[in-house]
């Protein structure tokens, strides 16, 4: 089975809607997939959005990293499928 | 308070129509999805239900579209608030699948090719509610809308038409699929406007 | 965090393409390569949000520039290219991203790769560059359909005459000027060969533009000897429009 993945965008788009929980830019942060051990930047990660939710993909193995909703008044994060996320303190956000 | 943009409408037409309450018309056909489309060949394409431990019933494409299908004409509605009426579908309905199956579950959760899950009460599936749907709109259903064949269950919000279906796994207790297990509501009636759970 | 910019200014880029100039009262300040979303909000409350880059340099004022394309089935791009005003809000969120930037202290090779808009961040990091007086040795690739579709013609004209460490290779798709010398076609490995500083410059790229364009260049710049860390890419989705 093949799977078509020109459909996705990548960890820079998703930025925005991560911003209403984490207070650092997490587009430069590393990731470990906690499926395949691939690390990467964030920014390099398969996006799909638009859906009922944010769900961002390992680019190595399409698994799922991270999914986001934004319900009513409330967020929901489920960060399973990350082994770890390493963000940099001292980084200057502009 | 959003700011209201002047003059922007988006892609809705204005017309005077029953909605679910919060929902906005559309006249084109979002795509919206959690994956990568998966391309699945018909020769390897199959459709089985299974109890959690045993397969109960399987069809492979010739043996799926042997089965005797009917053609619907149905409203869609999206959490994410766009509805799109009159839509008309070829399937084949799941009370033909579960023509001869007997079961006391009381759930199912479907499964789609990818890793895509979404649970159902079993009743939901029944009596003409429910379908395996291979053509919209007079065409074999693409791939981007879920073809070669995607769940259909009108009645509820469009998350629970699990594109890419590949089969239904019976249950004893709900569970919570892909969605639900992240805030949105375990049912999705959206006369009821169930999207999210606690509501 | 939402703030409200003010138009107060449009100006045609090409026929289907628009520069709108926002003023933001609590701007900031940004990096070359960052992106705005924006929210438009229909009288009966129904909303969209869609990302656009930033055009225009890093600078003290509270105003930046976003050059927006008008896509045919688009539900956002025909509002903000035809029917946004001088004088209307917009509603945005930012700057964001902090991984896709260009900042004045770097000072290796940049070999910046666009595919259709993909150009507006890569040409917020060119601005940058000639606003900061930096000599980062520039070279940009940049593709497109045609000729008149190209942004900032003018500006990118003068830039190649006048600046020698900063040179404009165009690859034009679908259709070419008379003459040109590579008939029109997609971006492949003798042009990138050609076109780009070889890797033993140690460059950093910064490709943008729609999906599909974007994995073409990268795997095609990995097979001429680039380590992935030294490539940094931004799709835009298939049609060209980050949704």
């Amino acid at each position: 089975m093949t799977l078509a993945t020109y459909d996705h965008l990548d960890g820079n788009a998703a930025a925005g809607e991560l911003s209403s929980i984490f207070a650092i830019d997490v587009t430069a942060a590393e990731g470990q997939c906690a499926n395949c051990g691939a690390t990467k930047r964030f920014a390099e990660a398969h996006l799909y959005m638009h859906g009922p939710g944010v769900v961002a993909r390992c680019a190595v193995c399409e698994h799922v990293l991270l999914r986001l909703v934004n319900a009513r008044h409330r967020v929901f994060l489920d960060v399973r499928g990350l082994t770890y996320l390493s963000l940099d303190t001292a980084q200057v956000q502009v | 308070m959003p700011t209201i943009s002047r003059g922007f409408s988006g892609r809705r037409s204005a017309a005077d129509v029953k909605l679910p309450p919060g929902q906005y018309l559309t006249t084109d056909f979002p795509v919206l999805s959690a994956g990568p489309t998966p391309h699945v060949p018909l020769d390897k394409w199959e459709f089985a239900i299974s109890d959690g431990a045993n397969v109960l019933r399987r069809w492979d494409w010739k043996s799926f579209r042997e089965l005797p299908s009917e053609t619907v004409t149905v409203d869609l509605h999206c959490v994410t608030r766009w509805s799109k009426l009159g839509t008309t579908w070829e399937g084949v309905s799941l009370d033909t699948l579960f023509a001869d199956l007997n079961t006391d579950a009381s759930h199912v959760m479907a499964h789609s090719y990818g890793d895509y899950t979404t649970n159902l009460p079993l009743n939901d599936l029944r009596n003409k509610q429910a379908w395996i749907a291979f053509r919209f709109n007079g065409e074999d259903l693409a791939p981007e809308h879920g073809g070669p064949a995607r769940l259909l269950v009108p009645h509820l919000y469009l998350w629970k038409s699990a594109k890419w279906v590949r089969g239904i796994t019976l249950m004893h207790h709900d569970k919570p699929g892909f969605w639900e297990s992240l805030g949105y509501h375990i049912y999705g009636d959206p006369w009821r406007e169930q999207r999210y759970s606690g509501e | 965090m939402w703030r409200v910019g003010t138009v107060v200014a449009l100006r045609d880029e090409t026929a289907t393409a628009r520069t709108i100039t926002l003023e933001v009262p609590d701007w900031p300040g940004h990096a070359a390569g960052q992106h705005v979303d924006l929210q438009l909000t229909a009288p009966d409350g129904y909303s969209a949000v869609r990302s656009y880059s930033i055009a225009s340099a890093p600078n003290s004022q509270k105003r930046i520039e976003l050059t927006v394309e008008r896509l045919p089935n688009g539900e956002v791009s025909p509002y903000l290219t035809q029917e946004v005003a001088v004088g209307d809000h917009l509603e945005l969120r930012g700057p964001i991203g902090g991984w896709f930037v260009w900042r004045a202290q770097q000072t290796e090779p940049i070999q910046l790769i666009a595919g259709g808009s993909g150009i507006v961040p890569l040409m917020a990091m060119i601005r940058s560059r000639a606003s900061a007086g930096s000599s980062a040795p520039f070279r940009l690739l940049y593709s497109v359909r045609e000729p008149e579709a190209v942004f900032y013609r003018d500006e990118l004209e003068v830039l190649a005459h006048h600046d020698d460490s900063v040179s404009i290779d165009y690859a034009y798709t679908r259709a070419s000027p008379r003459n040109w010398p590579r008939p029109p076609a997609r971006i492949d490995a003798a042009l990138i060969a050609s076109a780009t500083w070889p890797s033993n410059l140690f460059p950093t790229f910064y490709i943008c533009g729609p999906t599909s364009f974007v994995e073409t260049a990268a795997g095609l710049l990995s097979a001429n000897g680039n380590s992935p860390d030294k490539i940094k890419t931004e799709r835009f989705g298939p049609t060209g429009e980050r949704k």
